[in-house]
């Protein structure tokens, strides 16, 4: 591969990779600090790259939008959106045990991915969302332009990824820690377990929307069936086992080298005959799923394991902290 | 069954055990022997550990040190299933019973484990010693009273012809009438040739019952003896059989 | 009427029919296992596409290559459990929903790889409706669907209540640890938990296929119906779970007819988004499903 290819490559790399990686950072929140399984990713993806995407791409017939607006409003009402959905799904769901919430967090996307492509008037259906600006646009151009993309995209992960250690590091954070580990002490202790999880429901999702806006940001255009939800959804969990939940640094790791992975593989297999590329990714997902069988069962705690910060607050008993240091065994409740 | 041979020493011996839930120990240094046919009561003061001691017994808890021999077999920590074709047969505390079977099938389900049983006389024993529960046994168990769970839960252990029962608290919660019905019973059920292993909080009536009692406290064990000479003990009835029972 | 009987009543059993067998499944796993199997929908997708290659193999009507379907269903949970669930038993049960969504990923890539991407049919062509005493225009092959499921929940009935292995299921199912005091090996029952659910998952594979089509996805799709139709039910009630599904099928099929006015009450594009709904409110309102704690 010359020169060129390679820096393509690399540009593409970094871009997804940090896509992908803002999108671990988001379900760490959720499952690494609060215990909150999320199968529907994909759903608050998708909230966010369409709202980022109707607010600031130019007019066009059929639907709503074209309000053309900054993209750093696009962003941020991507974050809100994706937000709010995620509080409305959490209000009614986060009661529910975990395995419920999976079932549930399913459904939403389900439900979500439909709305997406009946509610024509808002989102063009099938037919999609084009012209969607590309940062600093009017002034770069080209493969500059896919460079700056990578500031951007590694900038917001640099900034979530700030956000995310200052709450794991705050009380807030301990406090949801404790609940994962052990829901009936932290309960006796007094902490709110539902509205903590609630918090952190929607924290990860705003994250997921502004992740999806980026994408949306980058490819220019969107439509429903631009990326397969499973993959993404299961790719992204894949990752965050792989690299280490409960950290953010595992995280991200866990997203690179995923991600690192399956485009190397990508390109390997391209090189087939088209026939055998067409099967090969076949191959490819049915071995990313053998790895995380495989991580589940050794590395469950990942490639960067969890480890406590040092406790610099007084005012919290060191038994809760403790619970976090050893193994999470956690005594369910038996029935639903 | 009972044992066929005419063997001596102890049916189940416990040496040295200690055993928790996790690596800290709820109980240590248990030392005990009870010998065919024997009636064991099993008593102390609250978390004494006398239930962790039975659960070690089936391997529902972690066994830090010791052993635990039945007749000649080492059975520390065997797989809790594997004890019931051996001729153990346990009746735990709360939730004794399958509430969505009937009586009928929970009894039925007694007999699973050990082939060769003859289940009809074995029904036929259990309606015999609990004719209540033949008028019942179309009833799901989870309908009926406490009193009557106990009896199911104890008929299904006895379904699998045990050489051993374990019984944990089987008075628990259980109105005056059961509680002399189920002692009773127990002395009925040694007659037949099981050996007991009792746990009980209603100390003096058990210890009435009993061929020997083993005190515990704090995890060991503190004093052993026939059952009405510990009730006769003066330190033993002050501090472990207060409670308001008249005697 | 006749119109309702021919366009929603009777495709709505059906439909309630195929969810009814994958809850089966659903409800007995998670009665003994004690967790959601989201992997369900995708040995229901492997069942069909081994019976249809069986079906091209040997040109047999697709219910007699069946047992091929079956017998590949359930090979692939046998395996899944020893595999990937069983080193996950002692832990917290999310771990292996976790896995679950890792292994049906696996199955219908594997699906994908083995016979491509393309969707196919049993056996292409249109079918002449069934016409009952001259007024009624059904498919056969839904009564056929709702024949075979009746008499597989009749059969499974009888199994649970008349049968050791039965029995046994039910006694794990109540109560895991008072049934290994008792002398139940789980293992065993775990293992006929797999087999009866994969068997069952693969005929309603086979019945959906024959309906509509084979496609890597057609599982997968019917998962959360499947889902809210065991929850519906009573999660751990298999019997509950065949109501549950003849009742999610109706409540679905016929949302879309029109009740009031002109006009279908839902949506039919929404439609799959019903059953979730469904399942929300009952997991919020009746945890516990509409079958009491009665015997199975």
């Amino acid at each position: 591969m010359d020169l060129y290819g390679l820096t393509q490559y690399l540009v593409s790399f970094l871009i997804a990779g940090g896509i992908y990686a803002l999108l671990c950072l988001a379900l760490n929140v959720q499952w690494g600090y609060g215990g909150l399984f999320n199968a529907g990713v994909a759903g608050f993806f998708a909230v966010g790259a369409y709202t980022s995407a109707i607010l600031t791409a130019a007019p066009a017939t059929g639907h709503v939008g074209g309000f053309a607006l900054p993209i750093p409003l696009g962003l941020l009402a991507a974050a809100l959106v994706a937000g709010a959905t995620g509080w409305a799904v959490a209000r009614i769901c986060v009661r529910l045990k975990s395995d419920y919430l999976a079932i549930a967090s399913i459904g939403i996307a389900e439900i979500l991915r439909l709305s997406i492509i009946n509610e024509q008037w808002l989102t063009n259906g099938s037919l999609g969302i084009a012209n969607i600006p590309r940062p600093l646009e009017a002034w770069i151009t080209g493969e500059a332009s896919s460079w700056v993309f990578v500031v951007v995209v590694w900038s917001v992960v640099g900034a979530s990824w700030w956000f995310c250690n200052r709450l794991y590091d705050s009380p807030w954070g301990r406090a949801l820690r404790a609940i994962r580990d052990n829901e009936e002490a932290a309960h006796a202790v007094g902490k709110d377990v539902n509205a903590l999880r609630l918090q952190t429901y929607v924290i990860g999702c705003a994250l997921m929307g502004v992740a999806g806006a980026l994408s949306a940001h980058h490819f220019k255009f969107l439509s429903p069936a631009a990326s397969d939800p499973t993959l993404v959804t299961f790719l992204v969990w894949v990752m965050l086992v792989a690299g280490g939940s409960g950290n953010n640094r595992g995280a991200v790791t866990g997203a690179l080298v995923v991600w690192g992975i399956w485009s190397l593989t990508e390109i390997l297999t391209s090189r087939l005959p088209p026939d055998w590329t067409a099967r090969s990714s076949y191959l490819r997902m049915f071995l990313v799923g053998l790895l995380l069988q495989f991580v589940l069962q050794r590395y469950r705690r990942g490639l960067v394991p969890e480890r406590s910060p040092p406790l610099r607050f007084a005012e919290l008993p060191v038994g809760l902290d403790a619970i976090n240091e050893t193994s999470r065994i956690h005594n369910k409740p038996r029935s639903p | 069954m009972t044992t066929t041979t005419a063997a001596t020493g102890p049916l189940l011996d416990i040496r040295g055990l200690s055993a928790g839930y996790g690596a800290t120990a709820v109980i240590s240094g248990i030392d005990m022997a009870v010998a065919r046919g024997e009636i064991r009561v099993i008593v102390g003061p609250n978390g004494a550990g006398k239930s962790t001691l039975l659960k070690s017994l089936l391997s529902m808890t972690t066994i830090l040190q010791g052993q635990v021999l039945f007749g000649e077999r080492d059975i520390t920590g065997v797989p809790t299933a594997q004890l019931v074709p051996m001729g153990i047969a346990a009746v735990p505390q709360s939730r004794n019973v399958f509430v969505s079977l009937s009586v009928a099938e929970n009894l039925d389900v007694g007999t699973y484990a050990v082939p060769g049983v003859d289940a009809p006389r074995m029904f036929e024993r259990v309606y015999q010693l609990f004719p209540d529960l033949k008028d019942k046994r179309r009833q799901p168990a989870g309908e009926l009273s406490g009193g009557q769970r106990q009896m199911v839960a104890i008929g299904r252990a006895l379904m699998a012809d045990p050489s051993l029962l374990l019984l944990d608290e089987p008075t628990a919660g259980l109105s005056p009438a059961y509680l002399e019905r189920i002692f009773d019973l127990i002395v009925d059920i040694r007659q037949t040739g099981v050996t007991v292993v009792m746990v009980e909080q209603n100390a003096r009536q058990a210890l009435r019952i009993a061929d020997v009692g083993t005190v515990l406290v704090s995890g060991r064990h503190h004093i052993s003896g026939h059952g009405r000479a510990l009730l006769a003990n003066d330190e033993v009835r002050r501090s472990f059989l207060g409670g308001g029972e008249a005697s | 009427m006749i119109q309702f009987i021919n366009f929603y009543l009777i495709p709505a059993l059906a439909l309630g029919s195929i969810y009814a067998l994958g809850a089966v499944g659903i409800s007995m796993i998670f009665g003994i296992l004690r967790f959601s199997h989201f992997a369900h929908g995708d040995v229901m997708t492997l069942g069909a596409y081994g019976t249809l290659s069986a079906v091209w193999a040997f040109g047999w009507h697709p219910l007699a290559a069946l047992p091929f379907g079956i017998a590949l269903a359930v090979a692939a949970a046998l395996v899944a459990d020893r595999a990937f669930y069983r080193p996950l038993r002692k832990l917290p049960t999310i771990y292996a929903v976790i896995a679950s969504f890792g292994v049906a990923l696996m199955i219908r890539s594997l699906v994908q790889l083995f016979w491509g991407p393309q969707n196919q049919v049993f056996k292409s062509g249109v079918r002449a409706p069934l016409v009952l005493f001259d007024t009624f225009r059904v498919s056969s092959l839904h009564l056929q669907a709702i024949g075979i499921t009746l008499a597989l929940a009749l059969a499974l009935h009888w199994f649970l209540s008349r049968t050791r292995t039965g029995r046994s299921m039910r006694a794990v199912s109540d109560d895991p640890d008072l049934a290994s005091i008792a002398g139940l090996e789980p293992e065993r029952v775990i293992r006929a938990t797999w087999i009866i659910g994969a068997a069952l998952a693969a005929t309603a594979g086979v019945l959906a296929g024959m309906d509509t089509q084979v496609h890597a996805n057609m599982g997968w799709n019917l998962l959360l119906a499947m889902f809210a139709s065991a929850l519906l039910g009573g999660i751990g009630k298999p019997m509950g779970a065949v109501a549950g599904g003849f009742l999610i099928g109706l409540i679905e099929e016929l949302s879309t007819y029109p009740w009031i006015g002109s006009e279908p009450l839902v949506s039919p594009s929404y439609k799959s988004a019903l059953a979730f709904g469904i399942m929300v409110l009952i997991l919020l309102l009746r945890p516990q499903g509409l079958m009491r704690g009665r015997l199975l």
